[in-house]
């Protein structure tokens, strides 16, 4: 049996306060009106690019009186100086607008990216469990209780997702999804033919549906998974075995669905056919290294004992193997896109390359060339700190990944990775440790009566 | 020096097989050499023959690759001949890449895996018509043969032998 040590207990609820009052921060400040937004503008030297930097100065500070066609004039050419002025102004709204509506999302927008990213790890870990028992795999029936452990975190993380999306959209102003916004949707005939899907009430009935049927999985495959233990026949493996494919034929349509309700649909103008396996290969990733990165702990602590190192070198492998399937979509989907060109589409690289190219190619990095020189060594995918460090730094990637696919459509050119991004994941990595650790300690971490147990004891490669 | 006689002596199941190895091994006898008719798992270990190192020749081939595909498509599509085909930008040879990439993974890979495949070739020293070196034709089909060199004793080498459930012993004199 797992006990939850007390330190470590600890130290998820101290993330979890701190992150607290750096999300409630993040509110806080992020709440500026117009003139204060005005003003931060006018304080900043970049304002105004693609304007003439030395009138858009002049144009911030005397906005009150809206008047200030004077400095205009030099530039107003054939047009009168009334009508430009006015044009001036109305284009001096519409920016400090937009980055006012910027800044309100940011929060909104860090949090749900933090949101996401847990769940999907729990969720990812949940597909590879079904996949162990579908494909009845020998080697990781000693893993199955560190993954069902991590699963316990799907259902509340799924949760919290569904309610950040859907309260961003009833009291946050429609922070996240444009589509949500009734006026955005009266002037904009693209999303007037999505609204078929595209409806807030349909959102949410979808995404219950997703959650429950997840959770069903979880549920019943945990319970027999339990019941296995104390049973003198296979019954209960058996009928894992069965709901495990039929939750892999339902996953993959939902997952599918989920990615577009969830994440596609902040973009709700542009659209991938790729997209839903690009989102499945980053979950994969991510749920198979922290499985890796809770059963090396829980080793180390000398809680699995019949772990060896053939168990590490076989999740190290998947995680370099999926760090390459989901290099591969990433290129496919930027490919596709950058070879044809076509503008409804490419504006979607273009944002990101114009505004986040440090991230949008550092999570290349950190996503493929590192996993892939580091862990393509039979050696060193053995040993736990290179796992380990390998792990940190592809799910540090994959934090950026997602952050890449959300705040483009949200916070725009206003991004920083600053106290609500940071405060919303160490929340977050605090509730995760938290529900997972708890959910170790529930039950023995060996399976006892596993059909495949003794093959796992043994399992050396 | 190399022994000028040999013992084959053949075994019929890769289990005793293994376990004639350590044995062998324990009493400190030379292996020169194990026919058998399909890979027998930890042969290797147990015969303490080093690890191969056709891995690290792939990963390097692999590289030459990716060279390769790299210097041969800048100097084709960006330095001499930039022409605008379909609007794509040949200014330089980074704004072209995304194009460039399947062929650079190809090649990254044909090159390790063939370039691989040749030096797996020439390190055992296999070619067409190469004349076979089979000391026994059954050890391709159910039979298997430890070739071991004689220094010391004969009598007893045979006698480990036979206590290691070998069903046949035979001296070879190497030096006609």
């Amino acid at each position: 049996m797992y006990t939850f040590s007390s330190k470590l207990k600890s130290v998820a609820l101290g993330l979890m306060i701190v992150g607290l009052i750096g999300v409630a921060y993040g509110f806080f400040s992020s709440n500026k009106d117009f003139t204060e937004v005005e003003t931060m503008l006018a304080s900043e030297t970049h304002y105004g690019e693609g304007h003439e930097s030395a009138s858009a100065d002049e144009h911030a500070v005397k906005v009150d009186d809206s008047h200030a066609t004077g400095t205009h004039a030099e530039t107003a050419g054939n047009d009168s100086e009334e009508v430009h002025g006015h044009a001036e102004v109305d284009e001096h709204t519409k920016h400090v607008n937009h980055v006012m509506h910027a800044m309100h999302k940011r929060p909104w927008a860090a949090l749900y990216v933090a949101a996401f990213f847990f769940f999907m790890i729990a969720l990812g870990v949940l597909a590879f469990y079904a996949v162990q028992f579908a494909s009845q795999a020998g080697w990781s029936p000693l893993l199955l209780r560190v993954m069902e452990g991590i699963t316990a975190y799907m259902m509340p993380g799924a949760v919290i997702v569904l309610c950040i999306a859907l309260a961003s959209g009833l009291i946050g102003h429609y922070g996240l999804f444009i589509w949500m916004d009734p006026e955005v949707v009266a002037h904009d005939k693209l999303i007037q033919g999505k609204t078929d899907w595209l409806n807030i009430t349909w959102f949410g009935i979808r995404g219950f549906i997703f959650i429950a049927g997840w959770y069903l999985y979880r549920f019943f495959s945990r319970k027999y998974s339990i019941a296995q233990d104390e049973a003198d026949d296979n019954k209960n493996f058996i009928k894992t075995f069965r709901i495990s494919a039929a939750f892999l034929v339902f996953f993959l349509y939902t997952e599918s669905m989920m990615s577009w309700d969830w994440i596609m649909s902040v973009d709700p103008h542009w659209f991938s056919t790729l997209f839903g396996w690009y989102v499945l290969a980053g979950m994969m990733v991510c749920g198979i290294t922290v499985i890796s990165m809770v059963t090396i702990y829980l080793k180390s602590r000398g809680f699995l004992p019949k772990v060896n190192d053939s168990h590490i070198h076989d999740l190290a492998k998947f995680m370099f193997g999926f760090s390459i399937f989901w290099t591969y979509l990433w290129f496919s989907q930027f490919m596709l896109i950058w070879y044809s060109n076509i503008p409804e589409e490419v504006t979607y690289f273009v944002t990101r390359f114009q505004d986040y190219l440090v991230p949008f190619l550092g999570m290349v990095a950190m996503n493929f060339v590192f996993p892939l020189l580091v862990l393509m060594n039979s050696d060193y995918k053995r040993i736990p700190w290179f796992v380990v460090m390998a792990g940190v730094v592809i799910l540090c990637g994959h934090y950026i990944d997602v952050y890449v696919m959300i705040m483009p459509a949200t916070v725009g050119d206003q991004w920083y990775i600053g106290i609500p991004e940071i405060s919303s994941m160490l929340f977050f990595t605090g509730l995760f440790i938290y529900i997972v650790f708890n959910a170790l300690t529930k039950h023995p971490l060996e399976p006892k009566r596993n059909p495949f147990i003794k093959e796992s004891e043994h399992f050396h490669y | 020096m190399e022994a000028s006689k040999v013992i084959h002596a053949i075994y019929t199941d890769d289990d005793v097989l293994m376990n004639a190895v350590k044995k062998v091994k324990a009493a400190r006898h030379h292996i020169e050499e194990i026919y058998t008719p399909f890979p027998v798992h930890g042969l290797d270990k147990a015969m303490g023959l080093a690890p191969t190192r056709l891995a690290i020749t792939s990963f390097l081939y692999g590289c030459v690759g990716l060279t390769v595909s790299i210097v041969m498509m800048n100097f084709i599509m960006i330095e001499d001949w930039p022409q605008d085909i379909g609007g794509k930008p040949s200014f330089s040879y980074i704004e072209n890449m995304p194009a460039f990439v399947p062929i650079m993974f190809e090649l990254t890979v044909f090159f390790a895996a063939h370039l691989m495949v040749i030096t797996f070739y020439l390190r055992s020293r296999m070619w067409p018509f190469k004349k076979a070196e089979n000391p026994d034709p059954r050890t391709t089909d159910d039979h298997f043969l430890m070739e071991i060199a004689v220094h010391g004793d004969e009598n007893e080498l045979t006698n480990l032998l036979k206590e290691t459930g070998a069903v046949e012993i035979n001296l070879i004199d190497k030096t006609h």
